[in-house]
């Protein structure tokens, strides 16, 4: 990244390398975390370091891995999309509502073409971002609090649209991303990684990424540099349920049915993802290549475990002692860089 | 005078260096009871480094730390709280939520066997401490209601009456009107009488002279010198600070200053009638192209509620303003920009990114202009490294972190954000203010500069120095409401302080 480069070359003129380092304690620290559980669950079990279950990982983290992408740009801007769960429910049943359901499915669903039912669930999780946004930016309610609610409206729209039943059909192409690969790559696989390398390029490369830093860095300076900070706030919010929703029909392929409830785990799952990866909940530092060591982490550990044998309800457990420490180590590593700062 | 007396502090040829820059080199400190002494210095020159390292803030350093002379090593701020030291920080530290009484008694409030915090006591006893300061508050109302200069006298009062037998004060006088520094002096001799050791930190050389016994002198991280303050001058500790003749930079503008005929060059914003709550009342005058206007007044008279309302940041509640003839209403402070008007606030910290490089801070207000979709990096660092040339910021490198720059530096690149497409209005709050001379001067120029190039600027101060310095045209803005004028005509500080 840019900025790390720049960050390495003053750093290497000014300071010399153990300061340096601890100013990169928030990039390094999930590195070796990885590292770490990798070699571990390695040296467990003979099954865990072969091809196929990377393959394993890669497809297991895939939906997690496309909700992150909007929702590293929430954290980035020191905000919170809990939402995004519920966004992704609700545009997966949505999906599926527009399409032509067997006959023994009990919905009284609105068939429409594959294109016309995709459009509309977009539009759909587009339009709850939107009233996300406007709850942050026009009203000034807290983000934390703005998607609590949005978290249940969409849950509540979900319920109505198929009220207990479970639906199975989503529009061809849909179908293929899910659940289809090509030349033995999943394809719902090479989705999460094209929509991870757009966020990067568009965090990195694009003005607007570099006003998403400078809000979330400092917010109080970017408005008095005359940025326009609400629609920044605005547009990310929007941006993070897009990424829910278009995670979420997949992730309806991927499971081969819609359902109310479906998609609970993947709130505390992506929320890890982005912050074990050490983009700071301070906003201003990190990106989407935490991300990606995010989502590995966790998807090591949760495969890892499987190969494992260890009583499954204490997975539960060292799942949320793994998180607990990664937040530990987020906030400590804010402290010490701005140390290294001042 | 404390002589031969044994120093209550003792500081023994300190060295610290953040990251490879020295900011103090062997420095020796003593400071006795009873003693006020006087710290100055150009910003950078390690003043502050010093008192925090005496506050317990820094903890790593080497050199000797003596206390009753005895060595000891504070680990944090509690430690040097304990040891009986206090400080006031230059930028305001106080709970705007909590009442006057609850500030006062932050981190002590008195409180009977059960632990519950008396609540009659504690009010009687601030209300009285604040009276022996000659401050006339409800104790019980909610203290972000009052206005600046207040709070900041209310949050020395506390550390003053904290019965630290040390106490520092960096810059307090910054935000205060004359009587308030008045009754800050007298409290401070007071406490003198009582054997209190104070360290009094300001770029205001008189206040420096008048209440102090002592005056050490910084530069570049080393003490200079050290006098009786009865023995010294201000051009004399001018001189030291900045080594070079000082009498020509420093005008003590207690002369009468010829202001100039009012240019008749187009207008390019005009506000009428302008009012906000509690704040402005119908606020009406021009600012010109190429005219420097200068608007003074005390802290608290609605200077930063109308430099906040000409950036689109506050809306007011009547009146109107026009920029280059076009009636406006900014809905935002991207609105404000757009239509050619800049604000650089009177803290830095308000529009600076510390932990991002110098480049990026200068090249933010601008990359709508030079890039629509994908940024230009290489573009972004020229036009940087321009500006870091043309206002001589130190280190000229603009790879590196904001936060590693002195606050001058920092004051510098908070205007060059500005400067590569200049606006048609620059509104300019304190723009000196905690400056040394040189950047002052530095600052000065660059305004110059700006006004021959037909901007149109606006410098709003509290500190008369500043407006005379720089303004052609000067208002006078008192609670709210413009109250004089002075163009084309002469003017001296005592004219000014006078009409506030």
């Amino acid at each position: 990244m840019a900025s790390s480069e720049t960050a390495l070359a003053a750093g290497k003129r000014a300071r010399g390398l153990a300061p340096f380092l601890r100013s990169q304690m928030r990039n390094i620290a999930p590195f070796l975390t990885l590292i770490f559980l990798s070699g571990f669950f390695a040296f467990a079990s003979p099954s865990f370091a072969t091809l196929d279950n990377l393959g394993n990982i890669l497809t297991q983290v895939s939906v997690t891995g496309i909700i992150a992408v909007g929702l590293t740009f929430v954290i980035l801007c020191a905000e919170i999309d809990l939402s995004i769960a519920s966004i992704a429910n609700v545009t997966g049943i949505a999906v599926a509502y527009f399409t032509l359901q067997e006959s023994y499915v009990n919905i009284p669903n609105i068939p429409l073409p594959g294109a016309a039912a995709i459009l509309l669930a977009i539009l759909l999780c587009a339009a709850l971002g939107l009233v996300n946004a406007l709850g942050l930016t026009v009203i000034g309610i807290p983000s934390f609090i703005m998607t609590l609610a949005m978290m249940q409206i969409a849950a509540g729209i979900s319920a109505l649209l198929v009220r207990g039943q479970i639906a199975y059909k989503v529009p061809d192409v849909i179908t293929t991303l899910g659940s289809g690969s090509v030349s033995g790559i999943p394809w719902i696989v090479i989705v999460a990684a094209i929509m991870l390398l757009g966020g990067h390029l568009v965090l990195t490369y694009t003005r607007f990424g570099r006003y998403v830093y400078m809000v979330g860095g400092n917010r109080e300076a970017a408005e008095y540099s005359g940025l326009n900070v609400k629609l920044i706030l605005g547009a990310v919010m929007v941006i993070s349920a897009v990424c829910s929703g278009i995670g979420g029909m997949l992730g309806v392929a991927h499971f081969g049915s819609a359902q109310q409830n479906e998609f609970d785990t993947y709130l505390l799952d992506s929320i890890a993802a982005v912050v074990v990866g050490g983009t700071s909940l301070f906003g201003g530092r990190g990106g989407i290549g935490n991300t990606i060591v995010g989502l590995f982490v966790l998807g090591v550990l949760n495969n890892g475990l499987d190969h494992v044998n260890i009583d499954s309800f204490l997975k539960i457990l060292i799942r949320g002692l793994i998180l607990l420490a990664a937040l530990v180590i987020n906030v400590y590593a804010q402290r010490l860089r701005e140390k290294a700062v001042e | 005078m404390p002589a031969g007396q044994q120093p209550i502090l003792e500081l023994q040829g300190i060295t610290k260096s953040f990251g490879g820059v020295e900011a103090l080199r062997g420095v020796d400190f003593a400071l006795s009871p009873g003693e006020i002494h006087g710290l100055v210095g150009e910003n950078g020159a390690g003043k502050s480094t010093l008192m925090k390292i005496i506050a317990g803030v820094h903890t790593e350093f080497s050199g000797r730390f003596l206390i009753d002379g005895a060595e000891t090593h504070f680990r944090s701020a509690r430690d040097a709280h304990a040891a009986g030291i206090a400080m006031v920080h230059q930028e305001l530290s106080v709970a705007p939520d909590l009442t006057v009484a609850e500030n006062v008694f932050l981190g002590n409030q008195p409180t009977n066997q059960l632990g519950l915090v008396q609540w009659r006591r504690m009010a009687r006893e601030a209300g009285e401490q604040l009276a022996r300061f000659g401050i006339d508050v409800d104790p019980m109302s909610r203290l972000g209601d009052l206005p600046i200069g207040l709070q900041q006298l209310i949050e020395i009062a506390r550390v003053l009456f904290s019965g630290a037998r040390i106490v520092i004060l960096d810059e307090p006088t910054s935000a205060l009107s004359p009587p308030e520094v008045e009754r800050l002096f007298a409290t401070l001799r007071r406490l003198r009488e009582q054997g209190t050791g104070i360290v009094f930190i300001s770029h205001f050389i008189e206040d420096i002279l008048r209440v102090s016994d002592t005056v050490t002198v910084f530069r570049n991280g080393r003490k200079v010198a050290e006098t009786a303050s009865t023995a010294t001058s201000k051009g004399a500790l001018i001189e030291a600070m900045i080594g070079r003749g000082g009498e020509v930079l420093e005008h003590s503008y207690n002369d009468e200053l010829m202001l100039p005929r009012p240019s008749n060059s187009s207008v390019v914003l005009k506000v009428d009638q302008l009012s906000l709550a509690r704040s402005l009342k119908d606020v009406s005058f021009e600012a010109r192209a190429g005219e420097v206007l200068g608007i003074y007044g005390f802290m608290g008279c609605g200077q930063q509620e109308l430099s906040r309302i000409l950036f689109g940041k506050l809306r007011p509640d009547g009146g109107t303003l026009a920029v280059d003839g076009k009636a406006r209403t900014f809905a935002s402070t991207a609105a404000a920009r757009r239509a050619g008007v800049a604000l650089v606030p009177e803290s830095r910290r308000a529009m600076l990114f510390h932990q991002e490089p110098v480049y990026k801070n200068i090249s933010i207000s601008i990359l709508d202009r030079i890039s629509s979709l994908l940024l230009k990096p290489a573009q972004e660092r020229d036009i940087a490294k321009r500006q870091v040339q043309q206002l001589q910021i130190r280190p000229p490198v603009v790879g590196l972190d904001l936060g590693m720059l002195s606050g001058g530096n920092q004051q510098k690149v908070a205007l060059a954000k500005w400067l590569t497409y200049p606006p048609k209005l620059l509104v300019l709050c304190e723009p000196t203010r905690g400056m040394d001379v040189g950047a002052k001067n530095d600052v000065i120029n660059i305004v110059r500069d700006l006004r021959a190039k037909g901007l149109a600027i606006i410098v709003l101060s509290t500190e008369p120095e500043t407006v005379l310095s720089l303004a052609d045209r000067i208002l006078v803005l008192k609670r709210g409401a413009l109250v004089r004028e002075f163009a084309n005509e002469p003017v001296s500080k005592d004219r000014l302080l006078e009409a506030a």
